[in-house]
């Protein structure tokens, strides 16, 4: 696990001193924060990383996890999809068993602390027990079109919050307590980020025998329609009657879903029998994925929906030139034709992409620049300065605050 | 050589951190993005503004506005956007100012061109107005003269730069930027700050506004 230290050649001694001003005005706070799982998923990727940051710093940051049994978290995979403007039919029964069992939580659960920090919507109900602290709610999910059931349901216990955190600003609505935009970040030292020598990059490619012949257009996505594999090819395939390169299409398994695998074979058939579209399923593995962003010549996020989409960070930390779509997160991470390149159609798509591989000088300024952007904005000492500045904006109401 | 004059009072270098504060409002035509903006408070100014200037300190100078951006990205009026993007924030003593020279600028426009109104942004492409909330902190950095002060400047984070230069002239009205003010009150060094006065800080990139102001700096003390 690194120390902040070991982020100063990264992002300069400056900033670390920046962090650790800002702790020295939180000293002594216990910050408390919840979610609904210790392991797996974003928000307990990012928590394993922020909570032993702030007690580095000095502040008393505890991180607890609520119970649920399988009804439960049934429940709140339907509030997920239907947050994300999926239809789900939510019954009056769900909401009786969310409610449920959030009681029980409320009974059993240690609620003190200075700041209670409750991810997600999963242990949103637990405001119901809140005294004189403060309480912040930090929606991680798209809630631009949400189903009204259930965000009329959240929007019970929402307004008792003293703050509420989005990733995006689409994702906000006019609400009666203030709402803060607080984007995820990527940690530049993890396996999927660092550096890495040129003979590990070709030491993957020799893995998934992938010649070094031919510029590399890559997407890295799981098989989803919402990640637009097919409209990849198409875009690869236009782009191909003008200029030699080979595709890459590189996601996790999907043996656990369905559609996944149906995906899959859609996108099989729409390669058919080109030599040139390499389409790995790869099962979890931040190193191969580092070697083959770092390996690629155009990265691609043809996504036609995305809930911040940070794999376009991580490909612009490696400084690749970047073609991804107006979608979600998407226009936070890259500003059209300054630090990337922005679509809204397969032609499109195809267009920015031979502009690159045509204009080699183009495509650097743009990938050096997008590195830049990303490093000043979407690295993990961000995220840990916001949550800090977040956590002090709770005992001040102003816009210009002297500290 | 003589000695450096000595500032009658020294001067504390703060820094500001910024956090990001959404309203929920949003426009998708020009209209609406109108009437936002004289209505939004004053922080959502100043961050549409001013939020390049440090997301985007790497890139060009003369960073576009968040408004001139999306008229031209979203929108598709290149014309206004360019009005927007060239309107000299530098001239402008307050917000205030500010906000009604961007609306008078969109207001002719429509005016002149009313199909312009008819444009409008698709899902997921409006305009939100988001405000910034400043955290002005003192450094422990303190210059007592000018050499003291270049070397401070050589190592401070650019967000103490871009607080004394941006925030503390528009944003909290000291009418002129910090530096400025000290070098020519505390020091009484005129003719340095006089040069200070008339840089366009707009113009260049924060790395390069900090290399200019230490070389007009240095520049001025040798010459005393």
């Amino acid at each position: 696990m690194p120390r902040l230290d070991d982020y100063i050649p990264v992002v300069t001694q400056p900033v670390i001193d920046d962090l650790r001003l800002l702790a020295e005005k939180l000293r002594g706070k216990v910050i408390r924060n919840i979610n609904s799982t210790a392991v797996g998923g974003g928000v307990a990727e990012i928590l394993n990383r922020m909570v032993p940051f702030l007690q580095e710093l000095g502040i008393d940051a505890r991180w607890d996890v609520i119970k649920g049994g399988e009804r439960f978290f049934a429940v709140t995979k339907k509030f997920h999809n239907a947050l994300h403007g999926k239809s789900e039919r939510i019954t009056d029964d769900d909401l009786q068993a969310f409610i449920q069992t959030s009681r029980t939580n409320l009974a059993e659960m240690d609620l003190s602390g200075d700041i209670i920090f409750v991810h997600d919507p999963q242990p949103i109900i637990l405001v119901e027990k809140k005294a004189s602290n403060k309480w912040i709610w930090r929606c991680h999910v798209d809630v631009s079109e949400p189903q009204h059931k259930v965000w009329d349901f959240l929007m019970q216990y929402i307004p008792r919050y003293d703050a509420a955190v989005f990733s995006a600003p689409s994702f906000s609505r006019p609400l009666p307590v203030r709402q803060f935009l607080i984007s995820p970040s990527i940690d530049p030292l993890s396996d999927k980020n660092k550096e890495l020598p040129q003979s590990a990059i070709n030491a993957v490619l020799d893995k998934y025998e992938i010649p070094r012949d031919k510029p590399l257009i890559t997407q890295i996505s799981r098989f989803d329609r919402l990640k637009d594999p097919v409209g990849v090819i198409e875009a690869y395939k236009r782009v191909k009657k003008y200029n030699e390169c080979r595709l890459i299409l590189a996601g996790g398994t999907a043996t656990d879903d369905p559609e996944g695998l149906q995906v899959l074979e859609e996108v099989r058939e729409r390669a058919g029998k080109d030599k040139d579209i390499h389409i790995l399923l790869m099962p979890q593995n931040d190193i191969d994925v580092n070697a083959l962003q770092r390996a690629s010549t155009v990265i691609m996020q043809k996504s036609l929906r995305e809930g911040f989409g940070l794999t376009v960070s991580e490909a612009l930390w490696k400084a690749k030139p970047v073609v991804a779509s107006h979608v979600g997160g998407i226009p936070l991470q890259i500003k059209n034709k300054y630090s990337g390149l922005l679509c809204r159609s397969i032609d499109g798509a195809a267009f920015a992409v031979k502009q690159l591989l045509n204009n080699p000088g183009y495509a650097k300024k743009l990938g050096e620049n997008g590195r830049e952007h990303i490093r000043n904005n979407f690295l993990l000492t961000r995220h840990l300065k916001d949550y800090l500045l977040l956590f002090l904006s709770l005992y001040h109401a102003e816009d210009v605050v002297y500290l | 050589m003589d000695p450096l004059p000595q500032a009658k009072e020294p001067f504390r270098f703060h820094t500001r951190l910024n956090l990001t504060e959404l309203t929920g409002l949003r426009a998708s035509v020009l209209p609406q993005l109108l009437k936002l903006i004289k209505q939004v408070p004053g922080a959502c100014i100043y961050h549409h503004t001013h939020r390049f200037l440090e997301q985007h300190q790497y890139l060009s100078p003369e960073p576009p506005n968040d408004f001139a951006y999306w008229v031209s990205e979203v929108i598709g009026e290149d014309e206004l956007a360019e009005q927007l993007a060239s309107i000299d924030t530098v001239q402008f003593p307050t917000i205030r100012s500010l906000r009604d020279q961007i609306a008078q600028t969109i207001e002719t426009y429509v005016a002149q061109n009313p199909l312009a109104t008819l444009r409008f942004a698709g899902a997921g492409e409006e305009f939100h107005f988001i405000k910034s909330v400043s955290f002005i902190i003192p450094t422990p950095y303190i210059a007592n003269n000018l050499e003291e002060f270049a070397q401070i400047l050589e190592k401070i984070t650019i967000d103490s730069i871009y607080f004394h230069v941006f925030e503390a002239r528009l944003r909290l009205e000291h009418q002129t930027n910090d530096f400025y003010n000290w070098i020519d009150t505390a020091l009484g060094c005129a003719d340095i700050a006089g040069k200070l006065a008339r840089l366009d800080p707009y113009a260049y990139t924060m790395e390069e506004l900090r290399r200019r102001i230490i070389s007009i700096v240095r520049a001025g003390y040798a010459k005393t």
